[in-house]
């Protein structure tokens, strides 16, 4: 049942309606994308514009966030769905909390941007926050594609790549730690940087719920909670 | 035919296209429930149409079972076959066996009164008798030869506040059973059914012809029922039978198609025809 035919109820208006939930959430999904991509450029280049675009951009994520809810919540109302129907809108009103989350973190990351550029440039972890926001940027993109084609393979394949994000982090953790310790003047800055992969780390396991949402949408499994090697 | 040397055996087999079931050995799952009532191979013919096709289904005792399935898919037919009320058919033919407690109903020996006073029915209009509510009660009683008041009076008590009746006409026992509204009719009739004290109650779409309120309480009695009694019902309402029942048969075409915990198969189940039913999509 990979295909959840969504648009095959004899009542057309519910096809409608579990569409819409459905391309809501896509809309969001690429616009905290996008949030991601801005904070983590805007601070590797200093560039503080873009930053405030992103602590601006906020607040569009959090209306879609309320909006969605409140149409996944008139579907229970009316609609009463069963198996499939009812995963969707349980699983879209879950993901669409971890997005908004995701949403927070960029806006942090924005922050963080603001700062480090009023700061001048810093030497260490900008390599790291490229290579992390990398990872995380292109688990997010996977996941939001696996929604879109209820692709659970796809979902878990990406939730599997968490596991070398929350590596990287530790990495460039111990990294970091010792950079401070060579050079204490250097602590506030590289706090900073800290800070900045601790959101990238969130990110990454914000979209692990979102793939684990998905499989559970499509199939009817929960697998949270479980080891990832049995998947 | 294992059943006479473990009448009750302790499994409840649910299964995915009936027929299947016994050959798809992974997709058949089983639970730990007393059996009450086993369907063996059960075919049913009105005339030369066949209206039930090979069933074979356990219904676990105290517990609800609901079957679901559009109209003219056999749910009804099956229900009236656990208390052989498809006998008043004349072109009726059955074939198979049904066995409640360890005995083939279908057997000659089988009393068919004695059979319908353990097996209750209570149909989608409220039929109660032109008598008074107390009377009503206490006909399944009378029948019986018992004609002792006290006696009399507490059944038709019990029963009453069993049907959750008792307050809304401890005043008025004595008034014709006409003046009650159809909710209250449709537990009176229930309270009637429980006054003999049957094992099994059979429910027809017992809320279909009523209000919100009315089947809420008929729903909210079920569940109180089935700490005593096994309850088998035949609902078109898929979200009553989500709401009362512990096992659903989903039905099609005189097949049973998927038999299941209720929880699981409006979660997720197993065939795609159960889902586009359930769902509301065309299949």
């Amino acid at each position: 049942m990979d295909n959840l035919h969504l648009d095959q109820h004899i009542s057309r208006h519910f096809n409608e309606e579990l569409e819409l939930i459905k391309t809501q959430m896509l809309i969001m999904g690429g616009k905290v994308e996008e949030q991601v991509g801005n904070a983590v450029t805007a601070l590797l280049e200093a560039n503080p514009e873009l930053a405030q675009e992103v602590i601006a951009g906020e607040e569009e994520i959090d209306d879609l966030e309320l909006e969605i809810d409140e149409a996944c919540t008139m579907l229970i109302a009316r609609r009463q769905p069963a198996a499939s129907d009812l995963r969707m809108v349980m699983s879209v009103s879950k993901m669409i909390r971890d997005l908004e989350r995701i949403g927070d973190e960029a806006k942090k990351i924005a922050k963080m941007a603001i700062v480090l550029s009023q700061e001048g440039s810093a030497p260490h972890g900008y390599l790291e926050i490229r290579h992390i926001g990398k990872g995380v940027r292109s688990m997010l993109k996977d996941a939001l594609d696996a929604f879109a084609r209820f692709d659970v393979d796809a979902a878990i394949a990406t939730l599997k790549a968490d596991e070398q994000v929350d590596l990287d982090y530790k990495t460039a953790l111990r990294e970091l730690i010792t950079y401070m310790m060579e050079d204490p003047r250097s602590i506030s800055r590289v706090m900073n940087i800290l800070w900045t992969l601790r959101s990238l780390e969130r990110v990454g396991d914000h979209t692990k719920n979102i793939c684990e949402h998905i499989v559970y949408l499509v199939r009817g499994e929960d697998i949270r909670h479980s080891n990832l090697a049995d998947l | 035919m294992n059943t006479q040397a473990e009448p009750r055996a302790a499994q409840i087999t649910t299964s995915v296209a009936g027929s299947l079931a016994g050959k798809a050995g992974s997709m058949v799952s089983q639970v730990n429930e007393v059996e009450k009532i086993r369907v063996k191979d059960l075919n049913l013919y009105y005339g030369n149409d066949q209206a039930l096709k090979a069933i074979n289904l356990s219904i676990p005792e105290k517990k609800v079972t609901a079957f679901i399935g559009p109209s003219g898919c056999g749910k009804s037919t099956l229900l009236r076959c656990f208390n052989r009320m498809n006998d008043l058919i004349d072109s009726c033919r059955i074939t198979g066996e049904i066995v409640l407690d360890g005995q083939n109903i279908f057997n000659r020996g089988i009393d068919v009164a004695e059979l319908r006073r353990n097996v209750g029915m209570v149909f989608q209009k409220p039929n109660p008798f032109p008598k008074s509510i107390y009377e009503n009660v206490a006909y399944g009683l009378r029948l019986q030869g018992v004609n002792a008041k006290g006696l009399l009076d507490e059944v038709v008590e019990r029963s009453l506040r069993g049907a959750a009746l008792w307050d809304e006409v401890k005043d008025r026992l004595n008034d014709n059973a006409f003046g009650l509204s159809g909710g209250q009719q449709q537990r009176l009739v229930i309270a009637r059914a429980i006054a003999i004290e049957p094992e099994v109650i059979l429910l027809d779409e017992p809320a279909s012809a009523l209000d919100p309120i009315s089947t809420a309480k008929i729903e909210e009695l079920i569940y109180e029922l089935k700490d005593q009694y096994t309850i088998v019902i035949v609902t078109h309402n898929m979200q009553q039978a989500a709401r009362v029942s512990d096992y659903t048969a989903f039905m099609y075409m005189g097949d049973l198609v998927e038999f299941d915990h209720t929880e699981k198969l409006f979660t997720k189940p197993a065939l795609k025809q159960t889902e586009d039913y359930i769902t509301g999509r065309y299949g």
